[in-house]
């Protein structure tokens, strides 16, 4: 049995991004066509009855964002397609991007029609430098052809879409962050409030949303909002990018529908573990998610299974680490991408990140003392309940859930912080 | 770029593409910045993007310096990245790392005596299906065994050892 969908990535590799009309010839601008029939309020009652939430993380009901978003009044109102796809173990992005790239852009004006937006930018990490001259290609093909600009085929709506380069700096998927960067700024966060709907961009009105959230908008309107939620559970209707790697045989992007347990996707999806091992852990939702033990492998993956169990869908990310791997050498991983990462503006996140990174190495080398030991949940507590941004909050999520699921492993004497 | 005004007509070339607009400080500094043959933002020439565009070198600074593209101090002609975040880590980038270092003579984090090649470990670039993964500038290699990265390094004249 087929355990994959199709809904959000029907398209994906089948038509040539440089060429409008073979994105037409596959369904394209269809689902536009329906949205300027029906008009903004029947586009948000669609969203809403998806049960779409944000597929960058964040989980907020997209509905509910648009709504906001719409009823902020001004004559100049931005849209930024978030894809600064920075979280590691995460690439479904990547994939929208590449292999159907024509689904954001419609995805952005039926976005932009509802609530009102101007203009539109596509934020992408440098990191998918190879994507950029396409996405622009494709940009100005959707141009040439009056799907962007003045006028819209016809509808009197008008919005145009720039691309914007990253530059290399994780923070920079904070909406916040993200809009300082574009303003000739180091991407630190912004105070919320005000939040970016009322004062983003340029102090102008500014919806963030990520590049799958976008597409899937696209996608219910295409299928129809009941078509969407045939698929999944009744709290997380239709179906999810998911980027699977690690220790696993097909590593990969796929489109699942919400409810299958992890233990489907990775045997059945991903082809089981290579070399003969046994799965040790996941990492769900990248870096700054939860490790999950083996046991844990029949949960359903749905946002109210996980959050259950305090684990969380977040970005999409399935890590699959075998039992080869020590959990104090994958913590030290994790604890090196946020030290790197880590913006410097508040002090938990910078001085926390800086002292579990080396409490952590002690321990990988066996030379940790008792102290050491106790201050790591302590640390990772004032980060997780004192930090300015989301970053900061959720880096010490490995660790305090190692902590909870691995502490034998971890905290053995005489092993892993031994010489004692 | 030979002399200072070569560079100041280059750069305002530029500036002048984005519409001498200071929002534009990021894409500006990241494209200024390959007209610099070792990969980097050299004073002067912060010096020459923060006068077109009237900002205190202080605010160019701040921005070069935070972000990971940009670099105040030169690098190889050819950047080599190895990714070391959770995912590369799993699939045994140590080893990729050490021959990486055995063909090239150098350690991670250095940069070849003729200045041809840097060698540097940098956070996850979405390569994660092809792990373990680098990147040789901005190109992206997966999959990666010692038999490909010595002919990844042979095609770009790599090998030193």
């Amino acid at each position: 049995m087929k355990r994959t969908a199709e809904l959000i990535s029907m398209n994906f590799n089948k038509y040539d991004p440089a060429d409008v009309s073979s994105y037409l010839a596959v369904g394209g601008f269809k689902a536009l066509d329906k949205a300027f029939a029906m008009g903004p309020e029947v586009i948000f009652q669609q969203v809403d009855d998806s049960g779409l939430k944000g597929r960058g993380g964040a989980a907020y009901p997209t509905g509910k964002k648009l709504r906001q978003s719409a009823a902020v009044p001004g004559d100049v109102k931005y849209l930024i397609c978030n894809a600064d796809e920075g979280e590691p173990a995460t690439f479904k992005d990547r994939a929208l991007l590449e292999y159907d790239p024509y689904a954001i852009i419609e995805g952005m004006i039926i976005t932009a029609f509802a609530v009102k937006a101007s203009q539109g930018y596509i934020y992408i990490r440098e990191e998918y430098f190879y994507l950029h001259d396409m996405l622009r290609t494709a940009l100005q093909a959707a141009r040439d052809k009056g799907y962007l600009g003045d006028n819209i085929q016809g509808s009197g709506f008008s919005f145009d879409i720039d691309l914007f380069s990253g530059a290399g700096a994780y923070i920079c998927g904070e909406g916040t962050s993200l809009i300082e960067s574009m303003e000739g700024r180091p991407g630190r966060p912004r105070t919320k409030p005000p939040y970016t709907k009322v004062s983003g961009l340029f102090k102008e009105p500014t919806l963030v949303n990520n590049v799958e959230t976008l597409t899937t908008i696209k996608a219910i309107l295409y299928h129809g909002a009941e078509a969407f939620t045939k698929f999944g559970t009744p709290e997380s209707p239709g179906t999810k990018l998911i980027s699977l790697c690690g220790n696993v045989n097909n590593p990969g992007t796929y489109e699942i529908p919400f409810g299958m347990t992890l233990k489907e996707i990775v045997e059945d999806i991903g082809g089981g573990i290579p070399d003969g091992k046994s799965v040790k852990f996941l990492q769900l939702g990248g870096a700054s998610g939860a490790i999950m033990p083996k046991n844990l492998m029949d949960t359903p993956y749905a946002y109210e299974s996980l959050w259950d169990k305090n684990l969380d869908v977040g970005s999409g990310a399935i890590l699959v680490a075998d039992d080869s791997n020590r959990i104090i050498d994958f913590l030290d991983a994790v604890q090196h991408f946020f030290l790197h990462e880590s913006c410097g503006k508040c002090t938990p996140c910078r001085e926390g990140n800086r002292q579990l990174t080396r409490i952590l190495q002690r321990m990988q080398n066996g030379e940790a003392t008792d102290q050491d030991v106790n201050n790591v949940e302590h640390i990772a507590n004032i980060m997780k309940n004192a930090s300015f941004c989301g970053l900061g909050k959720t880096a010490p999520t490995a660790v305090l859930t190692a902590i909870q699921y691995f502490s034998d492993e971890l905290f053995s004497k005489g092993d892993v912080y031994g010489r004692m | 770029m030979q002399n200072n005004e070569q560079l100041q007509g280059a750069v305002q070339e530029i500036v002048e593409k984005y519409e001498r607009n200071a929002n534009q400080l990021l894409p500006i500094l990241t494209e200024a910045q390959e007209l610099i043959e070792f990969n980097y933002v050299p004073e002067g020439l912060a010096q020459i993007v923060a006068n077109q565009l009237n900002l205190p070198i202080s605010q160019v600074y701040e921005v070069v310096t935070f972000f990971s593209t940009l670099s105040e101090t030169p690098r190889g002609r050819n950047v080599i990245q190895v990714c070391d975040s959770t995912v590369c880590r799993l699939n045994k980038n140590d080893r990729l790392a050490g021959t990486l270092e055995k063909f090239m003579g150098i350690k991670m984090g250095e940069t070849t005596e003729d200045q041809e090649f840097t060698l540097e470990f940098t956070p996850c670039f979405g390569a994660c299906d092809i792990s373990p993964a680098i990147r040789v500038n901005r190109k992206v290699y997966g999959n990666l065994t010692e038999e490909k990265i010595h002919d990844i390094l042979e095609q770009i004249g790599g090998i030193r050892t």
